[in-house]
């Protein structure tokens, strides 16, 4: 039962890495950026539902209905003004700028929020369990997390495959100046590719800003789960990208039983094991 | 009569090569000219600096009296110029119905419709939810002309359709051009295959190195006027 215990943990905070991992596909897939800055935009988006919690006195949950906007007019914004000037036949200034970026944020957070650890506080919600079978606790808070993560997923996946926009997506990544002659600005849709992105960050961001402490510098180790479970998953496949998440929240879960010390170690090497046994993923998108 | 499309004197360069040498080319509505000429031509440039892909240094563009020069390929087919790109180009990761409907995707109102296309090319209605690269050559080739159609253009540029295809395809293909252009519509063909070209238009443009060596009505012109236009003998 211990071990059941850990291991539904471990699913449980495997639908938060999803989250990380879904809006660093989504982006990768349309326009081949790799977003250094993603796990940033996430701090960011915790700080952003801290303000707002804080000026309206509304819980994180009711914030999302603010902060996922908020993230998407900045992920609009941020593509248009800067990324889409850097994307192009080399990969290296996409990487750098966001690389950059990151920087920028976390030491514009640290300016403005200081170093202190904020938390946001979700009330009573935050203790509230009940019991799937003797002896096996589930949180509230974390299956609220999970079902919303299934949720986003299963969104992205009809938004990619049924919908004028993820057809517009998938085409322009496929052939972007046959994506022009189709009457589809190529800046327009990356921008809308980035602003889901964001879209998706934010309710990662105040999740994540539930669960844990937080504070300006954490950014670069949610970028980290958030790469291992779309590679865990495989390239380009949404409800991959849901089941590379769960190993690695179980394979932390698991290492963290064994010793405290070992939980983050214990997702890396599950990681490098899966990368050096099957490079491409447990479900790479079937290439035409 | 004012031209549908007036292309006045156009240099169009790749970095610091010149591949096209103030060319000029008129088409009228309802009319169907070729562009031949020899691999390198510059008839492909052609094709994408009037759909907006590429744009002149030098020269001009009208399309229904407005400039185009310097509209983006996004814009250009919302102003009723479609382009049928070389090797077909269709989106590997869409279906055949989806490289269908993104073409509509201008929505600018017209005779076709997912309907009549599939009306043209009936085995496309019956391979619509396959990924479009499990089309054989000639299929794709439908495909993408009919993606193209689904814009509602005024003027269609079909770049080198014969490209691959084995000849009944080829004839196949070109035998429904007249059912197209029946729906008021200007064609532009770029092609190798000069014999199908000259049959199908009324108007021909030779290119040699970037410049028109030879242009007029089909009927009026020999083999030897073509074959001097076409190699520069």
């Amino acid at each position: 039962m211990l071990w059941f215990n850990i291991v539904m943990q471990g699913v449980l905070i495997g639908g938060l890495y999803a989250m990380f991992a879904a809006g660093l596909s989504l982006i990768f897939g349309v326009m081949r950026l790799v977003n250094i800055a993603h796990g940033d935009l996430i701090v960011l988006a915790a700080y952003v539902s801290l303000i707002v919690t804080q000026g309206m006195g509304v819980d994180p949950l009711t914030s999302l209905l603010l902060v996922v906007p908020i993230m998407a007019l900045i992920g609009y914004a941020l593509q248009r003004g800067l990324l889409n000037r850097t994307l192009g036949e080399d990969v290296l200034p996409p990487l750098l700028v966001t690389f950059g970026l990151s920087i920028i944020i976390q030491n514009g957070l640290l300016e403005l929020f200081t170093a202190d650890s904020r938390r946001l506080q979700a009330g009573a919600i935050e203790v509230q369990a009940f019991e799937l079978l003797e002896g096996v606790w589930i949180g509230v808070l974390p299956l609220i997390q999970f079902a919303i993560a299934v949720a986003v997923i299963a969104g992205l996946q009809l938004l990619f495959y049924h919908t004028a926009l993820g057809r517009a997506f998938r085409a322009t990544s496929d052939d972007q100046s046959v994506a022009q002659l189709m009457g589809l600005d190529t800046r327009h849709v990356f921008a809308m590719a980035m602003a889901l992105s964001l879209a998706v960050v934010a309710i990662a961001g105040v999740f994540l800003a539930v669960r844990t402490n937080f504070d300006p510098a954490i950014g670069p180790a949610r970028l980290i789960f958030g790469f291992e479970a779309v590679i865990i998953g495989g390239l380009g496949s949404m409800w991959g990208t849901l089941a590379g998440g769960i190993i690695l929240g179980v394979s932390q879960a698991i290492g963290a039983q064994i010793d405290p010390g070992w939980q983050l170690l214990a997702g890396h090497i599950v990681f490098l094991a899966i990368l050096a046994v099957r490079p491409q993923g447990f479900f790479p998108k079937v290439s035409g | 009569m004012p031209d549908l499309l007036e292309v006045e004197a156009i240099n169009v360069f790749y970095g610091d090569f010149q591949a096209l040498f103030a060319v000029s080319l008129g088409i009228e509505a309802g009319q169907i000219i070729a562009v031949i000429g020899a691999n390198g031509a510059g008839k492909s440039t052609l094709l994408k600096t009037v759909a907006g892909l590429m744009h002149p240094r030098q020269g001009e563009i009208r399309f229904k009296g407005e400039s185009v020069t310097a509209m983006p390929a996004f814009n250009v087919v919302n102003y009723g110029i479609a382009l049928v790109p070389e090797g077909r180009r269709l989106f590997p990761s869409l279906t055949v119905e989806e490289n269908l409907l993104i073409g509509g995707q201008s929505r600018r109102s017209g005779p076709w419709t997912l309907a009549r296309i599939y009306e043209l090319f009936p085995v496309l209605a019956e391979r619509r939810h396959l990924p479009a690269p499990a089309l054989s050559g000639g299929q794709q080739q439908m495909a993408a002309i009919g993606r193209a159609l689904m814009a509602n253009p005024q003027l269609l540029l079909c770049d080198e359709i014969s490209l691959g295809l084995a000849p009944i395809v080829v004839r196949d293909i070109y035998a429904r051009l007249p059912q197209i252009a029946a729906e008021g519509l200007s064609l532009i063909i770029v092609e190798q295959d000069i014999a199908q070209a000259l049959r199908a238009a009324s108007h021909v443009y030779c290119l040699q190195e970037g410049r028109v060596a030879l242009k007029g009505p089909t009927s009026g012109l020999t083999r030897e006027m073509i074959s001097a236009a076409y190699f520069g003998v």
